[in-house]
């Protein structure tokens, strides 16, 4: 089984596509993809890039906001726009047969917002009024703390919806700037995959998008991404967001880990998949298959144009919080200690990852995120050939190596969101410092 | 659409075989008619630890159902609502016989493996389950208000499929194991197999690994009574109820009972909430969320089941307006509706979103709500594996007259169930006369 190859091509005005044809139910689905994301938003102005964002689908230069949505309903599209922190997607999926009509919607979208001021408003306050909410979801109270502590001064150190206090006073003008700026002129790439062949596909981008003044409107090449601000790697430390008297505590464990273009990114995914990556993983096995203290824990690499976040996530029994955070701990130290991986661990995480590959591949959606994968990290088109044999070379030893290079329990961030009096004791004497509290 | 062979074996198991060769891959699918309605009251919540317990291992292959599948390089879950439960596994081709004799032994061989230590385990990960989805969840008890309003106690209906602490927290291996000989055989189950397979070699492999499985006892009838006197609607009367919840907005659910899964007025009820809360230029999202800008969101949904229906929609609303001011434009457009049926138009977006739907759900072979769980749910409900032709047919006679019958018929204040969900301490922003619903 291989990733299907894609045709690319580029467009006289200067935008590229990469084209997959993917027999199956007549569907196709476009996504527009920019390498610019949270990550962009300027420092003081979080939040700016996923405001933007959310403006593109109120209403064109030719359409309000409500005719530009009857259209896409009419055909049964569907449309899902993404704000990550190194890139926006903007995907929109219909039947075959309205291929080009969906792609002349997406143009109106992505090329000729309205940015209407009375849009801006009401879209910025159901914005605010989610982040009011957030204050009350567990789970997202602990991303936002976690990332705040991993990267501060970073533009990784926020979520992608910003915070009150730069929503309030952000204005349409900047929105308007923003776009001008670092959003339209970016190196953009459009996917298309579907039951259309190659050349069908390129077409329809063609007769779309290839109407413009060469060069007028896209840039052609090069990744121009800066290195960000120098990642401090804080010591390790434990936060509590005290929510008196629920019964699980939230739990973000970790450090900043790795970018996506390491030369031993098939090592991490295997260290990860024995830690915390599958069902039968280490930690999911005891404090969900041993212990029974929660419904589900996992950990993950997110792996970034630049370090991402590495993480243990999971809710816990609020009794059973300092007893799961110890274990975490544990278990990342294990790995280079007295708990190295073993031979039938290793065997089953690269037999999951290796026969699971095909798997991945069945749906347009599925194919289209995997070409968006190789254009956001600029990674070379046979990357997905590359994946079986490179996992099969993952050994005990490359396991070992990565632990040692990429977990660091000594610099382990603790944030815990819940009752504190049940574990604020406990986390105290865990060694990483005194519990440090902030708001939810 | 879906071409596909079915059998019956002589224990009564129902087999689905449909081939699709464009991945190499193949889904197993497989249901158990039962549900959380086949509980009794004090025991609820068994149902669906009952499937938790499906995965810890059978009588020649005691140990984590996982592990082997996921070394084969498959994906797998399981889940139940009130009608059924299902388990799937989305397999390499070459991997199909160790999923099916997986299967087969659960199937036959399930309790010689069940210990109380597993059974405690489980119960202890369930309980866990219920206090991260639903306790610690912010909104998370409005269900189970709302289906202990709408369904009087004696309906099967009348309590959610997770249960509740105290019925999970007494529930015993011994009701495990009744529960298993009840309700967990042959004729009381559907198979499906999809994708990368040949029928005849499918049917061989079945065959080799569950003719031998003996035929059960015939059902119990639900909640004791004859499943026929359950089809009536109930109707609760009005009723004003109000819970307080750890959120920052206060939320309104109004709730009806409605016809069953495939009855008359089913279907008619899922293009009502499409034109209500479908999208932007939907009726309720319009007046609500866009011009009012009252509410920060609105939903609106039918939720079929076997025995009965309800119909809900909830909105939130925006900061500074209150729960009452909400009803009284969702009573208006429903009233509208009453009187004048949606517009053609309303009807034909909401017929393309489900034509579009169906196609696009005929994308995966396996997991939820892909084919091979489709093949089993029209077997299941309608005894006819190909019934989604017929089930598509039920939206395209569907005009003004008969939706503004079935509004003024069904969305009546008369047995409506009204509930308000405020932030703790502000019982005075529920809508008036709401008394507090008894939830634990």
């Amino acid at each position: 089984m291989r990733f299907p190859a894609a045709r690319i091509a580029r467009l006289a005005s200067g935008l590229t596509i990469r084209a997959v044809e993917h027999l199956g139910p007549p569907v196709v689905q476009w996504i527009w993809v920019v390498p610019t994301g949270s990550a962009t938003d300027p420092e003081t102005q979080p939040g700016l890039a996923a405001l933007t964002a959310d403006l593109l689908d109120e209403g064109s230069t030719t359409l309000s906001a409500l005719d530009l949505h009857a259209a896409l309903d009419r055909i049964g599209a569907r449309l899902g726009i993404q704000v990550g922190s190194d890139a926006t997607t903007v995907s929109l999926t219909t039947l075959s047969r309205y291929a080009e009509e969906g792609l002349v919607l997406l143009d109106e979208i992505v090329t000729r917002p309205r940015f209407e001021p009375v849009d801006f408003e009401r879209a910025r306050d159901l914005r605010r009024s989610r982040l009011r909410q957030m204050r009350t979801v567990p789970g997202a109270v602990a991303d936002r703390v976690y990332l705040e502590r991993l990267y501060p001064d970073h533009p990784y150190g926020h979520l992608s919806i910003g915070t009150d206090e730069s929503l309030s006073r952000l204005t349409v003008a900047d929105v308007k700037q923003f776009y001008h700026e670092d959003y339209l002129p970016a190196q953009t790439t459009l996917v298309g995959v579907g039951a259309l062949a190659h050349d069908t596909l390129i077409e329809l981008a063609e007769r779309v998008f290839g109407g413009r003044a060469t060069g007028s409107m896209f840039k052609t090449a090069g990744d121009d991404s800066v290195e960000p601000a120098e990642l401090r790697n804080p010591s390790a430390q434990v936060v509590i967001v005290d929510r008196p008297g629920a019964v699980q505590s939230e739990l973000r464990i970790g450090h900043v880990g790795v970018a996506r273009r390491i030369a031993d990114y098939h090592a991490v995914l295997v260290l990860n998949m024995v830690l915390g990556g599958q069902f039968v993983s280490r930690l999911n096995r005891t404090l969900r298959e041993e212990k029974g203290y929660t419904y589900g824990v996992r950990t993950s690499f997110d792996c970034r144009r630049w370090p991402g976040p590495f993480s243990m996530q999971g809710s816990v029994q609020a009794d059973a919080t300092v007893e799961s955070v110890q274990e975490v701990l544990t278990q990342m130290a294990s790995f280079t200690g007295d708990g190295p991986v073993t031979v039938s661990e290793l065997d089953l995480a690269c037999a999951a990852l290796t026969r699971g590959f095909a798997r991945g591949f069945e749906t347009v959606g599925q194919v289209a995120r995997g070409v968006v994968q190789l254009v956001q990290h600029d990674l070379p088109a046979d990357d997905y050939d590359q994946f079986v044999p490179q996992i099969e070379a993952v050994d005990e030893a490359a396991v070992t190596a990565a632990a040692a290079e990429y977990l660091h329990v000594d610099r382990a961030v603790v944030v815990v969101v819940g009752p504190a009096s049940q574990f604020a004791e406990g986390l105290a004497a865990l060694g990483l410092g005194d519990p440090q509290y902030v708001e939810a | 659409m879906l071409e596909y062979t079915k059998r019956t074996l002589e224990n009564g198991l129902d087999v689905i075989v449909h081939e699709d060769h464009r991945c190499p891959i193949v889904a197993i699918n497989l249901w158990y008619h039962v549900g959380s309605k086949n509980e009794q009251r004090g025991r609820t919540g068994l149902a669906h630890l009952f499937e938790h317990l499906m995965f810890e291992g059978s009588a020649h292959h005691d140990s984590g159902y996982f592990t082997p599948l996921q070394q084969a390089g498959a994906a797998l879950n399981g889940s139940t609502n009130s009608d059924r439960t299902n388990y799937w596994e989305v397999l390499p081709t070459t991997a199909l016989e160790l999923g099916l004799w997986l299967e087969s032994d659960r199937m036959g061989y399930l309790l010689p493996a069940l210990t109380s230590e597993k059974f405690e385990n489980q119960r202890d990960v369930v309980l866990n389950e219920r206090r991260q989805q639903y306790e610690n969840r912010p909104y998370g008890l409005a269900s189970m208000a709302l289906m202990a309003a709408l369904f009087p106690p004696d309906h099967p209906y009348h309590w959610t499929t997770i249960g509740e602490t105290a019925d999970i927290q007494a529930a015993t291996l011994d009701d495990a194991h009744e529960f298993f000989r009840s309700y967990y055989h042959p004729g009381n189950a559907s198979l499906a197999v999809a994708g990368d397979v040949n029928s005849e070699a499918a049917f061989a492999l079945v065959e080799q690994y569950f003719e031998d499985i003996p035929s059960g006892s015939p059902i119990p009838p639900v909640g004791g009574v004859p499943e026929v006197s359950l089809l009536p609607q109930a109707t609760p009367g009005e009723t004003y109820l109000f819970l307080e919840d750890d959120v920052e907005l206060p939320r309104l659910y109004l709730a009806w009972p409605t016809p069953r899964l495939f009855a008359q007025g089913d279907a008619e009820m899922d293009v009502l909430a499409d034109v209500l809360t479908g999208g932007k230029t939907s009726r309720l999202y319009r007046a609500l969320v866009y011009d009012k800008r009252i509410a920060t969101d609105v939903s609106a949904a039918q939720g079929s089941r076997e025995l009965a229906s309800w119909f809900c929609i909830s909105a939130t609303a925006a900061p500074g307006h209150e729960l009452v001011d909400l009803e009284r434009v969702i009573v208006d457009e429903l009233e509208r509706l009453s009187e004048l049926g949606p517009d053609v138009h309303e009807i034909e977006r909401s017929l393309a979103q489900m034509e579009a739907q169906f196609i696009y759900q005929l994308e995966t072979v396996g997991g939820f709500s892909g084919r091979s769980d489709q093949l089993n749910a029209y077997n299941i409900f309608a005894g006819d594996p190909g019934f989604m032709d017929k089930d598509l047919m039920r939206y395209r006679g569907i005009g003004t007259d008969l939706l503004r019958e079935e509004v003024s018929k069904r969305l009546s204040p008369r047995g409506r169930v009204t509930l308000s969900i405020v932030p703790r301490g502000s019982a005075g922003r529920a809508i008036s006369g709401s008394i507090p619903a008894g939830v634990v």
